[in-house]
């Protein structure tokens, strides 16, 4: 019992030293990549990014809806609910917003990212390529990792963005809470450090997420099975990972 | 000339594991310039693993693989890539990527490796094409073709760079005669014409017969016979003989190890 204890953790830490050698491989050939293959990096932005544009944004608007009807539910209790501006901007600046764009961007983009590298493995695109002298981690893992890491602290800034525009809509237009002390009191109590919270959590959460998609794929077993078990690992072991970092991230800036 | 020089890859006492599964036991094979070599074997004797032995794709237990008298081994990753520009490979189900047209796979060596102009691009990659016959097929994606012809693009992507070595993983499985046939010539035009030389792992002995110069035949992680495929179909060895021949009795068990068949279907076997 105890010895398997051991064996795991150590398989563990073995697993984790070679992500964080992937990581730094990928990190090594990102510069290149960005100069002398601009071309492939935007195409990911498009294929990670504009595609999860749609689905970020129906979030969005939906959990800043909730957070307009939450915030004007309790905060009436105690006469406060002019302060609903300020409550749905720091949810999602500091939270709502990062956290929970990182996880449908592994739902959506993440899953896409790591079958689509284990079926290219597994079809032997990935020797192919090898036996072209390309090196599959220069032209497919870098640039889709890049295209992830770029896509993130956008895709975050929209979901906010939209997420106020819901506030808004269901505390002023719908409710009657004053469109004025809604913006002005959002306006004073927010310092710009907390945006750069948010805007710091987002870069973290994209890297994370897009380095675990592409790891995932990169290291699938190379049948149907396997592809299945490394897009299911993308999404579990991404929401772990950006919580556990969400709430580190959080403990740091306070 | 002398004998370094005319091999062009010589594998000297190969092991290799996978698991607990010894695939190769001390294999000693040479191969001949501007020829084409055979690589035969019953299913699972390790010929595609020897194929990515031999392009480094995978590293041998115990054993040297040499090129041109260099051991693969030692190179780096700039070496080893500069090695393998030397080299065109077909593999198996044609590893055709899948979100690039049939004519940009077949560019795609050519853009990653050369700052040719467009036009230049075009005309090589038509002229490649047109050596498989898909040359109007250039516009479809690799899902909109059937395996036979997948396995033809893939043949004129290998090719695009004029490699010296070309290397066909079961180049004639899931072909119908007629392009079995072209594939076939163009194969042997390749080497005759281009100098290229050719390693070719298959089980089509007819195939083999008509285009390889020299075969091996693989078993149990050595080599089992060598010679020319006339050689081999008037070799004596029993082995060889079930192998060329297609005969279910022989050495080589068309079963796999199982518990004695009457037992099992009467259930004793788990006693």
């Amino acid at each position: 019992m105890l010895r398997e204890l051991y064996f795991s953790f150590v398989d563990f830490l073995r697993t984790f030293g070679a992500l964080q050698l992937f990581f730094l491989r990928l990190l090594a050939n990102s510069p290149a990549i960005l100069v002398r293959r601009f071309g492939l990096v935007v195409q990911q932005v498009y294929n990670a990014g504009a595609l999860s544009l749609v689905i970020i944004m129906i979030c969005g608007f939906f959990v800043g809806g909730v957070l307009g009807l939450q915030g004007y539910a309790n905060l009436a209790k105690f006469n406060a609910e002019d302060s609903v501006g300020t409550f749905a901007a720091f949810s999602l600046l500091k939270e709502l917003g990062p956290v929970i764009t990182a996880l449908l961007f592994s739902g959506r983009a993440g899953t896409a990212l790591a079958s689509e590298i284990g079926l290219m493995k597994a079809t032997e695109q990935l020797s192919a390529m090898e036996m072209m002298a390309v090196d599959p981690l220069r032209r497919i893992l870098v640039p889709r990792f890049l295209g992830g890491v770029i896509s993130m602290p956008l895709l975050t800034a929209i979901f906010s963005v939209i997420g106020l525009f819901g506030a808004h809509l269901v505390a002023v237009d719908l409710l009657g809470v004053d469109p004025g002390a809604f913006w002005q009191q959002m306006r004073s109590s927010l310092e710009i450090g907390d945006v750069w919270e948010g805007i710091i959590k987002s870069m973290v959460f994209g890297v994370v997420a897009s380095l675990l998609a592409v790891w995932e794929g990169y290291n699938a077993i190379p049948t149907a099975e396997g592809v299945g078990r490394a897009t299911t690992r993308t999404v579990v072991i991404t929401a772990i990972a950006v919580l556990i970092l969400d709430f580190m991230i959080t403990a740091i800036a306070i | 000339m002398s004998d370094a020089v005319d091999h062009l890859i010589e594998i000297n006492d190969l092991y290799y594991s996978r698991g607990a599964l010894q695939i190769f036991t001390g294999l000693n094979l040479r191969i001949r310039r501007r020829q084409v070599t055979a690589i035969m074997g019953p299913s699972g004797t390790g010929k595609t693993t020897l194929l990515r032995l031999i392009t480094r794709q995978l590293i041998p237990d115990r054993g040297t693989i040499l090129i041109d008298g260099i051991d693969i081994a030692t190179l780096n990753q700039k070496e080893l890539y500069s090695l393998r520009r030397r080299f065109g490979m077909l593999f198996q189900n044609g590893a055709l990527l899948t979100d690039l047209s049939v004519f940009e796979n077949v560019a795609f060596p050519l853009r990653e490796h050369t700052n040719l102009p467009n036009r230049l691009i075009r005309h090589v990659v038509l002229t490649k094409l047109h050596a498989v016959g898909l040359r109007g097929a250039a516009d479809m994606m690799p899902g909109q073709l059937s395996g036979g012809m997948a396995r033809r693009v893939a043949l004129a992507r290998a090719m695009v760079m004029d490699p010296d070595i070309l290397i066909y993983d079961e180049p004639f499985v899931g072909l119908d005669p007629i392009s079995m046939g072209v594939i076939v010539r163009l194969v042997r035009k390749m080497n005759d014409a281009l100098g290229v030389s050719s390693i070719l792992v298959s089980h089509d002995v007819q195939e083999i017969a008509a285009v390889a110069d020299c075969s091996y035949l693989l078993s149990d992680g050595k080599v089992a016979a060598s010679g020319s495929p006339d050689e081999l179909r008037n070799a004596s060895s029993e082995l060889v003989k079930q192998f060329m021949h297609g005969m279910a009795d022989g050495p080589v068990a068309f079963h796999f190890d199982a518990p004695d068949y009457a037992e099992q279907l009467l259930g004793r076997d788990a006693d």
